[in-house]
């Protein structure tokens, strides 16, 4: 269809066909007011201030549902436009409160600004106000009903966007109001406490209770941040008032989270200013711990761990990192650990996503998320299996939910009703550990009725003669008891998968502490290659992590047996560049992993470790566990954390660190986007970003590194690791997020993997047999989504039974 | 083998006036007689003449029964069913015949009626598919599944059939927009809502002759080539949904719903779902969320329901009562007859439910462009108790009044919207000296307020403040100034609400301001209601000249507020009178009179 023109207050202008007139408006820069637009919420139309004059209409049209028409003719701000305004802002002030000078919202309230604009101060009607009780019953924030207009973008968002569904417009009339069911309390109501509806009011309704009465919109500092949660690392604002953080909101319009969050990001924040927080070094001594400076602290270090290497050779020596740490840290810890002569250097992410890494190598030859979280809104299709996204992953559940309102198919395979499954087109109640039956027999049924991509196949991958005679195998007949499935559920499951022109798979396997399953991910690899869903857009395989830098730190080359960027320590030249720019003589033996050593394989092996931001005391069993046997029987243990944790309380050092709001560094999401994050706070006390405090280190072992910041680091790193080689500070801070590969400095970061070729070159089939280890609970998923410092977190302590099992209730139906 | 059909009318106005009891007590007699096997009786549709009810119409001795009481029963049964006699005493008296009236084409009410869509109402057993089919029934359908679905369209446009809904808006227009939307599924919906206060046409229609509607929703399904349809009917009227899902039944069975209807390769479902009390539900796309399954809000428009409605496919959406008419248009020569009657510009007939001060109240179906005088006088027998027209309330909450001076308004769609008012349902509410047009424009908003959806602020803030204005003009705390904002507010929230129910909400402000002024300005400046119907704005004052003490006003009054001894003129002491009317209406020398407080003099008219 041809664009069509229109004139808008006296100028002429192009538009393309179902433009509304308020996006019309809004591309010449004409300012009409709103209250109930949102971009994502279309259809409202209900609160009737953006109103306009169109010639020739009976009466005012709303512009912001109205989609121009050839050669409309509008007048934005006519008398007659004008009036109409006027009428809706004061029968809104004729019913709202003007307690501005104390209203938290003074100075961003929407209502405020228009009545600032039109001239309408107060109303004289003189009838009746509304006087509802506030709702003060959660934790996180406070509904102030009497401040509502109703414009009902709060529904909008609570319905559709996020789904938890736990308001929506109630009664009729003047008593018409916004809330839970039966005027239930939000607390006991299945909100999730996500914020959106906090961040899309325009006026004072809603308001977080930590941020009242701490600042004025205009007192405060606004830093850009990455959420320090889980791997999706949204785009978080940080308000900040007198070095403290009062308030977080998302950031608008990234291709991360959007304008999103969940309750973790928007409220999980408290805890930096804890009276806990290690603030100076302690050193134990006679079981008590004491205050020494930095000095003292690095110097003790330094004394001990080359007595343990005098005595047992760098062997014994283990670096342990975090999940959590930024990339600049866990580079400068894996390269200190490799420059003392070992490399026994692991994060607890070996532990947990192992299976999806080994799997991923194997069947494609890179281990990472296939396609980015965004194209999820796209797809046509999506497999859920042993995964449940809404609840470890938010912003993906979001985002399903999107892709299935715009008609993608939504297949959930799980034993439980996880989120979502009220949007299922296909829900597969299966038994426990015999996921891979249902994806074997599903592939089966795909070959049967010729739904393969045989062009995909033949080009792109190898091993597929063997895995269609070993599938052949799977007819659904002969697995339905095993799963519990009948076959007809099978084949209309596998035919939605295949069917749709892209399908995405999404899985958690990997985020299972109890040891997940490498079968299962080698499965749906093998789904993957036989749709041809590998190589494009909003298809793909997602295994999503569970910490926000898990994905980082394993491309820092915090991994026994690869440096940066998975370059193996057995390659000659891989050692030879690094040896090169470190100057010094890495070890060609591979190192030992942390589940080697907690698993009490070779827990002898080990005599001093240096732990970063990890506490595996409290992740393997607690006090009494085997883990923190080990690690009290070790010659000598140093700390490094926020907090004194069960695990710190057991070191002979401790070393208080910077916490996420109080350093600069990146950290690299689950769709592979590197993203730098600001600090916004001051560290407590003695407290050191972890990179400054490994670099120190490093300098007291006579090691000459030389970095003036993060920047620096992120430098160095990028020249020796080829996916990483065109990101630098630079780019991070003009462009954003960019995703590697980025090879060099004029290339755009790759959003989804292998359109070219895989990892490997050509994706391989495996042939999968046998049944899965049980995926645990819902329970697990949460603990791996949420770290520790969630524990000191006093806003969602308070309610993390209310919001851990709001999730499960919100998501359960 | 019959030897009688009993038409007992079963609908709404009949059923007040305790027509259950009167079947039952003729049950009663037939049985205590042994002859109950020889007639068939049938609690079947309205006549429409409900202030003579209960009525039995007698076939095929076409005899008139009304004004029935349970004991008239063994009358009627040992006189005229036993012995062959007409009860004369049972028939239709009034001042507008010489003679009591035996049957319809001498009963004055019915002299200017067309019966179109009320064919079939009282004459055939809702129930009964097979009388339906022998009054002509499903015999337009078939008609229409052998024409091509834009030339049904086009039968229906030229006809000029409009909406019975109240916007008037073409229908073969609408369904025209329907059948050309691209989309292979498509939906007919019936709105049967019908949320007017006093309105019960469609329920008339839905309980007296439910095959019409299904007949209507066929031949639309087939003209925009719909698959599926809903009728969405109020919960108040469980007896129509009774009825519907009977029709729907024995349709079914006749294979005249389902697949492959007669054969033609036409499918077409019908499901039927029920209201839940929401006013908004009748506009159309708060109907179409509320199918749905969700609160019954508009959306705005466009998209239209023509493109994008139930479910987001292409819908037609129509009226009950235009849907009766369908078929009488797509009947053989149908159309031809359809448009021989109405005007140029609205065709056809119109129901209207006449109310208020009128001698003859029910339901009336008479040809568009009859006057309103006609109406009042000729169809509604004149104003009750001899009194003056003074105006009439056309469309009920959204609609308008006509002054007595435009008494010869012809009554279609574009003249009572250039008088200001809407056809609306086909609502009329007649008034007299006694009716208070502050009172009136205060009654329909505080119903259009409490049935706001709540969605835009215009409709749920405006009509609440324009409520309170007219409350407190009506106590007696109005100033000068509340006009203006009356004026003001009504047309900021007719310029800019979502939906028709904010869009029209100030219309009965507007035309009583428009046409009664003095006596909004009598309420505020004079604090007087002449109307009487104000409490705090009038006396009661008992002319002494006329008065001739018979007491019966002492006696009526609740609080003895009347002294006054037999024979004596009588006395209301103003202290203890709470006017509650109930002296007025005893009086039989019409001597209460209506002052301005705490005068007795400068009586009203």
């Amino acid at each position: 269809m041809s664009a069509i023109n229109i004139k808008v207050d006296g100028i002429e202008i192009e538009v393309e066909p179902g433009t509304t007139i308020l996006q019309a408006a809004r591309q010449l820069g004409i300012d009409i007011p709103t209250f109930c637009y949102d971009p994502e919420l279309p259809s409202n139309g209900a609160c009737r201030i953006c109103v306009v004059e169109v010639e020739k209409a009976r009466s005012l049209v709303a512009s912001c549902v109205a989609p121009v028409a050839p050669g409309m003719v509008i007048h934005t701000e006519s008398e007659r436009v004008v009036s109409a305004r006027k009428a809706v802002l004061t029968l809104m002030v004729a019913n709202h409160p003007l307690d501005c000078i104390t209203c938290q919202k003074t100075g961003e309230c929407k209502l405020q600004d228009y009545c600032y604009r039109y001239g309408v101060s107060d109303s004289d009607f003189g009838g009746e106000v509304k006087e509802l009780s506030h709702d003060d019953s959660n934790a996180f924030f406070i509904r102030d009903m009497n401040k509502c207009i109703l414009c009902g973008v709060c529904v909008g968002k609570c319905q559709d966007v996020v789904g938890a569904g736990a308001i929506d417009f109630t009664r009729r009339g003047f008593v018409a109001n916004v809330g839970p069911p039966y005027e239930d309390r939000i607390e006991d109501s299945t909100c999730v406490f996500c914020g959106l509806c906090i961040d899309s009011c325009p006026v004072g309704a809603l308001t977080p209770k930590y941020l009242l009465g701490r600042g004025r919109p205009w007192e405060v500092e606004k830093t850009e941040t990455i959420c320090p949660y889980c791997s999706i690392g949204c785009n978080i604002n940080l308000h900040v008032k007198d070095n403290e953080v009062i308030e977080v909101t998302p950031v608008d319009n990234n291709p991360v989270n959007r304008g999103h969050l969940c309750v973790k990001g928007k409220f999980g924040w408290d805890y930096l200013k804890s009276r806990d927080r290690l603030t100076k070094p302690l050193v134990k001594s006679n079981g008590v711990f004491v205050e020494v400076s930095w000095g003292e602290a690095l110097g003790y270090i330094v004394d001990q761990v080359e007595e343990v290497i005098a005595r047992y050779g760098s062997e014994a020596l283990m670096g342990l990192c975090s999940p959590k740490s930024t990339n600049e840290e866990s580079y400068l810890f894996q390269k200190l650990i490799r420059s003392l002569g070992t490399n026994n250097i692991d994060s607890y992410t070996r532990h947990c996503h192992a299976p999806a890494v080994d799997g991923m190598m194997e069947a494609f030859g890179s281990a990472a998320l296939t396609n980015s979280i965004e194209e999820l809104a796209s797809t046509e299709a999506v497999f859920v299996i042993a995964a449940d996204p809404a609840e470890s992953h938010p912003i993906i559940g979001y985002r399903i939910r999107e892709a299935v309102r715009k008609g993608a198919d939504l297949i959930i395979a799980d034993p439980d009703l996880i989120g979502l499954t009220d949007l299922a087109s296909h829900y597969l109640s299966l038994k426990a550990g015999s996921e891979t039956e249902l994806v074997n027999a599903m592939a089966n049924v795909i070959l049967e009725e010729s739904l393969q991509d045989q062009a995909f196949i033949d080009k792109r991958t190898e091993g597929f003669a063997e895995f269609e005679k070993a599938v052949a195998d799977y007819a659904p007949q002969s697995v339905t008891e095993k799963t519990g499935l009948s076959e007809d559920e099978i084949r209309e499951a596998a035919r939605a998968y295949a069917s749709a022109n892209k399908a995405a798979i999404i899985s958690t396997v990997g985020i299972d502490h109890a040891g997940g399953n490498e079968k299962l991910v080698l499965a749906l690899a093998n789904l993957a290659l036989l749709t041809g869903n590998l190589g494009k857009e909003s298809a793909g395989l997602y295994l999503p992590y569970g910490e926000n830098n898990l994905q980082g730190v394993s491309d820092m080359g915090a991994l026994p047996a690869v440096l940066t960027g998975y370059q193996h320590v057995k390659e000659k030249a891989v050692r030879e560049k690094f040896n090169r720019a470190w100057g010094v003589e890495i070890d060609k033996k591979p190192g030992v992993s942390a589940a080697d050593v907690f698993e009490n394989k070779k827990k002898n092996l080990i005599k001093a470790m240096l732990i970063l931001d990890e506490n595996p005391v409290s992740c393997l069993g607690g006090d009494d566990s085997d883990a923190a046997a080990l690690l009290k029987n070790l010659d000598f243990l140093v700390v490094q954390d926020i907090f004194m944790t069960e695990t710190a309380a057991l070191a002979d050092v401790v070393l208080p660190a910077a916490a996420f709001a109080e350093q600069q560094g990146t950290y690299t999401n689950t769709e592979r986007r590197v993203q730098l994050s600001y600090p916004a706070v001051e560290a407590p006390g003695e407290a050191y970003p972890g990179w400054a405090i490994i670099a120190e280190l490093a300098g007291w072992f006579g090691l000459e590194w030389n970095y003036n910041d993060p920047g620096d680091i992120f430098a160095e790193m990028a020249s020796l690791t080829p996916q990483y080689a065109g990101i630098s500070y630079e780019r991070l801070t003009e462009e954003g997020g960019l995703q590697w590969p980025c090879p060099s400095d004029n290339h755009p970061g790759t959003p989804y993997l292998y359109e070219g070729r895989f990892g490997r070159g050509l994706g391989l089939f495996t042939i999968v047999e046998g049944e899965t280890a049980p995926v645990p609970g819902v329970g697990l998923t949460v603990k791996g989504a949420l770290s520790d410092h969630v524990c000191q977190c006093q806003s969602l302590n308070m309610s993390k039974r209310s919001v851990i099992s709001n999730y499960i209730n919100a998501n359960r139906r | 083998m019959y030897e009688k059909h009993l038409m007992i009318c079963g609908a709404t106005g009949c059923l007040s006036s305790g027509s259950n009891a009167v079947e039952e007590a003729l049950v009663e007699e037939l049985e205590k007689h042994g002859i109950k096997d020889k007639y068939r009786l049938v609690m079947g549709g309205c006549p429409g003449f409900c202030e003579v009810g209960p009525i039995i119409v007698v076939y095929p001795d076409e005899v008139f029964y009304c004004r029935l009481k349970p004991k008239d029963m063994s009358e009627l049964v040992e006189k005229h069913l036993v012995g062959g006699e007409i009860v004369e005493r049972l028939l239709y008296k009034g001042p507008d015949v010489d003679a009591p009236a035996r049957f319809y084409d001498t009963i004055p009410f019915y002299a200017k009626q067309k019966f179109n869509v009320l064919r079939n109402s009282g004459i055939v057993d809702p129930e009964s598919i097979d009388e339906y089919i022998m009054r002509g029934g499903y015999r337009a359908f078939t008609r229409a599944l052998n024409l091509d679905p834009a030339a049904v369209c086009e039968e229906v446009k030229q006809a000029g059939l409009r909406g019975r809904g109240g916007a008037g808006f073409s229908t073969g227009l609408k369904w025209e927009f329907t059948n050309k939307a691209p989309g292979d599924k498509k939906y007919v919906v019936c709105n049967a809502d019908e949320g007017d206060p006093g309105a019960f046409m469609d329920r008339s229609i839905l309980e007296g002759d439910p095959h019409s509607i299904l007949e209507g929703m066929l031949i639309c399904g087939h003209a925009v080539g719909a698959s599926e349809g809903y009728i969405y009917c109020r919960a108040e009227y469980p007896l129509a949904i009774k009825r519907l899902r009977i029709a729907i039944e024995q349709a079914e069975e006749y294979g005249l719903l389902g697949e492959n209807i007669l054969g033609f390769g036409y499918n077409f479902k019908l499901h039927i779902k029920e209201g839940a009390g929401a006013f908004v539900c009748g506009e159309e796309t708060a109907l179409l969320a509320s199918i749905e399954g969700k609160r019954g809000m508009p959306r705005p428009r466009p998209p239209f329901p023509a493109q994008s409605g139930l479910f987001g496919k292409p819908t037609t959406i129509n009226n009950v009562e235009t849907l009766a008419n369908v078929p009488l248009i797509l009947k053989e020569g149908g159309a031809a007859e359809f448009v021989k009657i109405g005007t140029e510009g609205s065709k056809g007939t119109k129901v209207f439910a006449l109310a208020g001060k009128i001698r003859n109240t029910g339901l009336c179906e008479v040809p568009m462009g009859i006057t309103i005088r006609e109406i009042i006088y000729d169809v509604g027998g004149g104003i009750k108790g001899g009194r003056d027209f003074k105006a009439v309330q056309a469309g009920g909450p959204s609609g308008g009044c006509i002054p007595a001076e435009q008494i010869d308004l012809p009554i279609d769609y574009d003249s009572l919207n250039e008088a200001g008012a809407i056809m609306g349902s086909g609502g009329l509410v007649v008034m007299d000296e006694r009716t208070c047009m502050v009172d009136l424009a205060r009654y329909f908003l505080s119903f259009t307020q409490k049935e706001s959806c709540g969605k835009c602020t215009p409709c749920r803030e405006g009509t609440k403040r324009m409520l309170e204005i007219l409350n407190r003009i009506s106590e007696g705390q109005g100033t000068p100034r509340d006009l203006d904002t009356l004026d003001s507010l009504a047309a900021s929230i007719k310029d800019s609400s979502l939906c028709g129910l904010g869009q029209t909400c100030p219309n009965p402000v507007l035309s009583t301001i428009r046409y009664f002024k003095n006596e909004y300005e009598e309420h505020i400046n004079e604090h007087y209601c002449r109307a009487g119907v104000c409490k705090e704005l009038f006396n009661y004052w008992i002319d002494q000249e006329k008065c001739t003490g018979c007491t019966a006003c002492v006696r009526a009054c609740p609080v003895d507020a009347i002294e006054g001894e037999k024979k004596e003129p009588h006395e209301i002491i103003q202290e203890l009178c709470t006017r509650c009317g109930s002296c007025i209406e005893k009086c039989p020398q019409d001597c209460i009179l209506i002052t301005r407080v705490g005068s007795e003099a400068d009586v009203s008219n």
